[in-house]
């Protein structure tokens, strides 16, 4: 009996294939600027081979809310405030510089030219790569953020022991 | 020179863009074949190897020229797994 033996790089390659890096991101913000941060760390530890995954919280679920999606909330209150907290990756503003809305649409302006992806495109290239999405549920309750006016693809909606049962794992935990 | 199979054009694009066309464009190319990965963003002389490092792949070399007055990089990435 001839035993296989292996390259070190196939068989670190292989031991990265069964046990690969773990990433979590909770994304609390809903600035441009900090979900941009958010989606290329997200990106690029996918493209590295790393298992990704995002939890969008508070501000964050603005990330992964559809696009001039009202709020479904039963009572009033929270209808309001799904109202007033228009979602959508299109409409983040920047964290500095907002000036109502000049300053943000001049920076994407700015990275228009310079063919940079914006927040869409960025999420859109996160969910090619398999990085998983994770809604909060108690925060959904409290801003009047309803399961029907998030976006396609959205892996799981959860609450906190699945984000620790996933960053016990994790070699890389950020919260943005 | 180092020679290639594969080229990838990145020119234009900003991290992370590099990085991730990079770990698409590798799933085309056979074992052992060397992907050229040319970019202008200074960031992939770090990025590159660091990906290599993690991925299993091998960092072939790097090659810097100059185009149109502006430094363009080249990375070599050899397909090992």
């Amino acid at each position: 009996m001839g035993s296989t033996k292996l390259e070190p790089a196939v068989a670190l390659a292989e031991l990265q294939e069964s046990k690969p890096d773990r990433v979590t991101i909770v994304v609390l913000s809903g600035d441009f600027d900090r979900v941009m941060a958010a989606f290329i760390i997200a990106t690029g530890a996918a493209a590295m081979g790393m298992q990704v995954t995002m939890f969008f919280t508070f501000w964050g679920l603005n990330v992964i809310r559809r696009e001039g999606a009202t709020s479904g909330a039963k009572d009033l209150l929270r209808r309001m405030f799904g109202l007033l907290n228009k979602g959508g990756a299109g409409r983040l503003p920047l964290s500095r510089f907002h000036f109502g809305g000049l300053g943000t649409s001049m920076m994407k302006r700015v990275m228009n030219r310079s063919r940079m992806p914006g927040i869409a495109e960025l999420r859109e290239t996160a969910q090619d790569l398999g990085v998983k999405f994770i809604a909060c549920t108690t925060t959904m309750g409290m801003m009047g953020v309803t399961k029907d006016t998030l976006i396609e693809g959205v892996d799981q909606l959860a609450g906190v022991s699945t984000y620790l049962a996933e960053a016990r794992q994790g070699n890389v935990n950020l919260f943005i | 020179m180092i020679r290639s199979d594969v080229k990838l054009d990145t020119l234009g694009y900003f991290c992370p863009m590099p990085i991730i066309m990079t770990s698409k464009k590798i799933k085309e190319l056979t074992l052992g074949q060397v992907l050229e990965v040319v970019s202008d963003d200074e960031g992939i002389k770090k990025d590159m190897p660091a990906w290599c490092e993690t991925t299993g792949h091998e960092m072939v070399g790097l090659e810097e020229e100059t185009k149109d007055a502006e430094l363009i990089y080249k990375a070599f990435v050899k397909k090992s797994k």
